[in-house]
């Protein structure tokens, strides 16, 4: 076959491949979400964080405004200390609170920020008071029981 | 007349088995010297040694001065240059065809523009007689014709060494004819020299300036095909008449064939 | 006899490790003879016909068939937890995380490894890498290098093909065929599958499964002694050890990468 004609078939397959991956990146991958943008980290501490984990993402109104970075222990207070890399294009009241959310019923954990009525905004390195802890399902298992039995037991008086 | 190449003292072996000893051998320039010997008497080998493909355990090759052996890859590979070599039953690329296989070392050992790749390429064939056939693939011609088309690519770059390995083995008396024909006059054309190794008796005694003998690693005879028609030595003619058995014998050596029967046994 | 059987076991090993490190010189000569290689586009690009577009006929009509198989037995499954949205998702995580590179590999070892040692094995039986090398043209240079290259550039393409045919494969099945609800494969899909830590590091074990696969397959042809018993020997050594280097670089891989 002509060297011509073989150059041509190679560079189709090669576009062929770069198409596939093209396809991949943007129709089943999340490339059009991609932030590259610059972040600024706040942290939080919490009691329990359930299934929280890093690169999960923080959502505000159910818009996605940031990740969530590192995940450590702090042995001080006993509490999870969770780094959040917030997107710089958004901006939060300093009292801003977090709430550790679950994306449907067994879904994934993310993290909920409502903002608060401060006028002063969230800085780079500032910590976050207010938060709040993920449910853990089977402390609600055993707050249903007990309801359940309180109310048989005022029921039977 | 100096010689082109020069084998002095030459001992070669794989592992325990040797295979060449005290090997002797002058190839003087312009002359074609044929190097015969049965099956197994180490005369392909003494090509490999030539060519830099084996290293001798002792000895020298020296090609126009050099010791091959000696030489780094890049020296090596400008020596080849300078050399054409035919292998048993062509060894053409199956995958080019005849007209590429012989511009293959001008395209890429120069850079002559294709134009006149094209020219020297046809007038190569054309000295084997199968230019009209350039556009042929190997496995499309007989084994006599790619037999030449290897001839002309080895001469391709008008080496000054050309080494032929069995180039008669299984030809045709026709092709055969053609074959030593043109190893003889590509020797004179290009004045070049020529290094046979074949078993064909007839066929190199008629176009060989000079002959060894070789027998289990060593020369057992040489000189002019006229000195060995007529010499006395039991190895030589034994070669020459064709002689069933000889100093090569037939049997393969080992238990007689009573002792096999059984026979041996008996008083 | 117990000392014949651990000197039988020392043995082995030795001419195991002896024999891996004949195989990784190979590789280092091959490595230093390419970019001579390079200056010859031509002939890479020539080997990346004969490697690439060959391949990619079954390599497609695979992809399509494993997506289209994924999307059926994953919904058979995520159904009984009302989780079929996620079909989407699944397939195509399956497909760009570990089925587009492996299964390529190992049908590329299948088709395109024995074909290129059965090559090299009857060229060097055929005395034509000799004869090469007597006009003084290395033949791992003009010969082996542009193959192996060819090899690595064509496997990442063809899984990323593979891939990619077998999400639609999965989408024709899922949305078309089954009735899975078309935004929500598209969007749980794009929701789980990052650019980054998925498809990049389903590309990056495709390029490693190249250079592993096509090495294998022109040093078992390359080192294939001239005959038919043991070229047909070496080809079938080819699939084997392609394979298993396939699946112990896959495990590696993924344990490297996935470990969140």
């Amino acid at each position: 076959m002509h060297r011509k004609t073989i150059d041509v078939w190679v560079g189709l397959f090669v576009l062929l491949g770069l198409a596939s991956l093209l396809f991949l990146a943007f129709q089943a991958g999340n490339m059009s979400t991609l932030s590259f943008g610059q972040t600024y980290s706040v942290t939080g501490r919490f009691d329990n964080i359930g299934g929280l984990k890093p690169q999960a993402p923080v959502k505000s109104a159910g818009v996605v405004v940031g990740r969530v970075g590192d995940i450590s222990f702090d042995d001080k207070s006993f509490q999870a200390s969770v780094r959040l890399d917030m997107v710089t294009d958004y901006k939060f009241p300093k009292d801003s609170s977090l709430k550790i959310l679950t994306a449907g019923l067994l879904g994934e954990q993310y993290i909920g920020i409502e903002a608060g009525g401060d006028d002063k905004n969230l800085a780079e390195g500032d910590r976050i008071v207010r938060t709040q802890s993920a449910t853990v399902l089977e402390d609600l298992i055993n707050q249903f029981i007990y309801s359940k039995a309180a109310e048989g037991k005022e029921g039977s008086e | 007349m100096s010689n082109l190449v020069e084998i002095r003292d030459l001992h070669f072996a794989y592992g325990e088995r040797s295979i060449l000893s005290n090997l002797r051998m002058d190839f003087p320039r312009g002359k074609l010297i044929a190097v015969m010997g049965g099956s197994g008497c180490g005369k392909t080998t003494v090509l490999r040694l030539i060519g830099g493909q084996i290293r001798p355990q002792r000895g020298e090759v020296r090609i126009g001065g050099e010791v091959v052996h000696q030489l780094d890859t890049q020296g090596l590979y400008r020596l080849r240059r300078r050399m054409g070599m035919l292998f048993q039953f062509g060894a053409l690329f199956t995958d080019l065809s005849v007209f590429d296989n012989v511009a293959f070392p001008l395209r890429e050992h120069t850079d002559l523009p294709e134009e006149l790749i094209r020219d020297l390429v046809l007038m190569k064939l054309n000295a084997v007689g199968l230019r009209n056939a350039h556009r042929l693939k190997p496995a499309e011609i007989s084994g006599g014709m790619a037999r030449r088309v290897a001839v002309a690519r080895a001469t391709a770059l008008d080496p000054e060494l050309i080494m032929y390995d069995e180039p008669f083995a299984g030809l045709d008396p026709i092709s055969m004819g053609v074959t030593a024909n043109l190893i003889r006059n590509l020797n004179d054309a290009l004045g070049s020299t020529s290094i046979l190794v074949s078993h064909d008796v007839h066929e190199c005694f008629a176009i060989a300036d000079y002959v060894y003998f070789m027998s289990a690693g060593k020369i057992v005879a040489e000189g002019t095909p006229d000195d060995l028609r007529v010499s006395e030595d039991p190895y030589v003619k034994q070669f020459v008449n064709a002689a069933p058995d000889g100093p090569v014998p037939f049997h393969y050596p080992g238990a007689t064939l009573a002792d096999d029967l059984g026979l041996g046994a008996r008083p | 006899m117990i000392a014949r059987f651990f000197g039988y076991i020392g043995c082995s090993v030795r001419e195991g490790l002896a024999g891996l490190g004949f195989a990784i010189r190979n590789f280092f000569i091959l490595m230093r003879l390419s970019p001579g290689a390079f200056r010859r586009p031509g002939l890479i690009s020539e080997q990346i016909h004969f490697i690439g577009n060959y391949s990619l006929l079954i390599i497609a009509v695979s992809g399509l068939f494993v997506g289209m198989v994924l999307a059926l037995q994953g919904y058979y499954t995520l159904n009984q937890y009302g989780a079929e949205q996620m079909l989407g998702q699944v397939v195509a995580l399956a497909l760009v995380r570990e089925l587009g590179p492996v299964v390529t590999a190992l049908l590329f070892a299948g088709r395109a490894g024995t074909s290129l040692t059965a090559q090299i094995g009857l060229m060097k039986a055929g005395e034509q890498l000799s004869a090469m090398e007597m006009m003084a043209i290395n033949p791992i240079q003009r010969v082996l290098a542009p193959r192996f290259w060819a090899g690595v550039i064509a496997m990442p393409v063809l899984a990323a093909v593979f891939s990619a045919v077998g999400v639609l494969g999965g989408y024709l099945v899922g949305v078309k065929l089954i009735g899975v609800d078309e935004g929500s494969f598209w969007s749980q899909m794009q929701a789980g599958v990052d650019v980054r830590a998925d498809v990049l590091n389903g590309v990056i074990k495709s390029f490693i499964f190249g250079i592993a696969v096509t090495f294998t397959a022109l040093f078992q042809g390359y080192h294939a002694q001239p005959t038919p018993e043991d070229v047909s020997r070496a080809t079938t050594r080819t699939v084997v050890i392609a394979s298993l280097l396939v699946w112990g670089l896959n495990f590696v891989m993924t344990a490297l990468m996935f470990n969140k």
